[in-house]
């Protein structure tokens, strides 16, 4: 039996209009929860994941069988404390474990979607997802949290739901992806689409997956997930299991074969065209440019009580960024509150044993928890 | 708490909204909160001190008077309070005029320098005054511009902002300052509270 048949999908009958034009219906999105609802149904907490993360937030990946990507945050007592709140993450739309992304099948075509799949944006994703709270009969979210590009579906999400969410915590994200972010992205999408085996997209059985060019992909984003900093004191030049160079072009360094590593353990686990699906959708955000240039309207009409991080060695989404969006809010008089957390390991700090950034998090949450109860 | 929070909360009314400049640990903000049910927001550069202000359940930014101020629109709230940090800016009168810009009315409290203590330690010692309340040498002391009640005072004619109450701390009791009895309060005075607003 196919393992991926054991994911919990909610398949979306209500006809969606994606930003592109084109409509979809009847198409699934997968999911998973942590904790229980309350009998009130006020202690949901709508997780969105960043680029490569999938539902499986805590506990063991069912598929990978590996730690959920944000199992330091979230579980019991944890900042994200499932003993308390009802903790809901859905696969993203374009993505590859389990909701309708481009490996699936084209009913008219009878063929696996590729390219012909049509884009998605953030927007797009949170349109979907939104779904998941008629599932459940929630009225309100206590809180929507991400962080990256799940940061991103935050910001989007209270835009579109301004009554959806008490809470909102955007962390170490951006509200217009800058050109650095897309020139990135870009490099990954080219090292994929470079792969011989990729085909145009088409590539469908085990043995032509464009691998290489995904697991390049992968090694560049990376390092932009980690310091300068971090790489040094972690790496340093130490040598990979030899005691000199061996002017060759295998892995001498710690670095080249831990970044080896890391790009193919993720070929294992994620789809090179979700890939260029997904980095597409980040590339495209700029709520911005969506509120013609003033970032503060697309907040006008939410009474969500904000609070952002970033951190302070993250230099792919920096703490001026996510201050443009704090200064976006106390323009309007919103609640906002934010912090830059001081950590060395970048951009990932998020997804890290990062104690001040977990301590602040809980903290946020849990006495916002209190003061909603005590008003109502 | 600080002596003079008491005397901070009689001059705020109820229900208003209120931002507190350099909140430190939340303490005043908490304070508030409880007692007058203000709408209260904070700003603190410490990243310690933002987080025991998170843990409190309070809403604070991390940020820098100087820098920070200029992203709240004009009359955000109706009362910005500046606590004793006044003389640690690099430049205090832009930090006035920005108070009173995002606020209809600002609350400034002030250490005096001309307190008798701190003008004696300067007359008979010959160094620079050390007193309970300015506890630094001179070398590391984060307070750049100390000035004392009456300075404060004459600082409001040059750069034209109205003081509406001024009030003298002296030994945890509470006096008003007059043009009569300013040389004893400057004399006297350990703090100065001075509710200001734009002319």
């Amino acid at each position: 039996m196919n393992i991926r048949e054991n994911i919990k999908k909610l398949i979306i009958e209500k006809p969606l209009r994606l930003d592109c034009g084109k409509t979809i219906s009847k198409f699934p999105l997968a999911y998973e929860t942590y904790g229980k609802l309350n009998e009130n149904k006020d202690n949901a907490i709508l997780v969105f994941h960043a680029l490569t993360g999938d539902q499986f937030v805590t506990g063991v990946n069912p598929i990978t069988k590996k730690d959920g990507w944000w199992s330091y945050a979230v579980g019991p007592k944890k900042s994200i404390d499932t003993d308390k709140y009802f903790v809901i993450c859905a696969n993203v739309i374009g993505g590859c474990m389990g909701s309708f992304g481009p490996s699936h099948e084209n009913p008219e075509t009878k063929k696996i979607y590729g390219t012909d799949f049509p884009v998605i944006t953030i927007n797009d994703m949170v349109n979907a997802q939104v779904n998941l709270l008629d599932f459940f009969n929630i009225k309100k979210l206590f809180s929507v949290v991400g962080g990256s590009m799940g940061g991103m579906q935050v910001l989007q999400f209270v835009s579109n739901f301004p009554d959806k969410a008490k809470t909102a915590v955007p962390i170490a994200c951006t509200s217009s992806h800058s050109a650095q972010n897309i020139a990135f992205n870009e490099l990954g999408r080219q090292a994929i689409t470079a792969d011989h085996n990729w085909m145009d997209g088409k590539y469908n059985s085990k043995s032509t997956l464009p691998d290489k060019g995904l697991a390049v992909a992968r090694m560049a984003a990376h390092i932009t997930y980690l310091s300068k900093k971090g790489l040094q004191e972690k790496f340093g030049r130490n040598l990979q299991e030899r005691d000199d160079l061996k002017f060759g072009f295998d892995a001498d360094f710690q670095i080249e074969s831990y970044l080896r590593y890391q790009g193919s353990v993720f070929v294992d686990r994620f789809d090179a065209n979700s890939y260029l699906y997904i980095t597409r959708a980040m590339d495209y955000f700029d709520l911005v440019k969506q509120f013609d240039g003033n970032l503060s309207n697309a907040f006008k009409k939410t009474k969500t009580k904000f609070f952002i991080m970033s951190f302070t060695s993250d230099w792919l989404y920096p703490t001026q960024e996510n201050k443009d969006i704090v200064i976006a809010l106390n323009a309007i008089g919103a609640n906002v509150g934010f912090v830059e957390i001081e950590s060395d390991k970048g951009h990932d700090s998020f997804l890290l044993e990062v104690p001040d950034f977990l301590n602040a998090l809980k903290n946020f949450l849990d006495k916002s928890y209190i003061e909603g109860n005590n008003e109502s | 708490m600080k002596a003079e929070y008491n005397f901070i909360a009689n001059i705020i009314e109820k229900n208003s909204t209120v931002l507190d400049v350099g909140c430190d640990d939340g303490t005043l903000m908490e304070f508030l909160r409880k007692n007058k049910n203000v709408n209260i927001r904070g700003i603190e550069i410490s990243k310690e001190k933002v987080q025991i202000c998170i843990a409190k359940g309070l809403t604070v930014i991390e940020g820098n008077a100087e820098l920070d101020l200029k992203q709240f629109p004009k009359n955000s709230f109706d009362y910005v309070v500046l606590g004793q940090t006044l003389q640690a800016f690099i430049n205090p009168e832009i930090v006035i005029k920005e108070l009173l810009r995002v606020g209809k009315k600002a609350i400034v409290t002030i250490p005096n320098f001309g307190n008798w203590k701190v003008r004696l330690d300067l007359l008979f010692k010959g160094t620079m005054p050390i007193t309970s309340s300015l506890p630094h040498e001179w070398y590391n002391t984060p307070n750049i511009h100390m000035c004392t009640i009456k300075d404060f005072v004459r600082f409001s004619e040059t750069i034209n902002f109205k003081i509406v109450k001024s009030l003298a701390l002296i030994n945890k009791n509470i006096s008003n300052i007059s043009k009569s009895n300013i040389f004893l309060k400057n004399l006297f005075g350990e703090l100065g509270i001075f509710l200001i607003e734009n002319k």
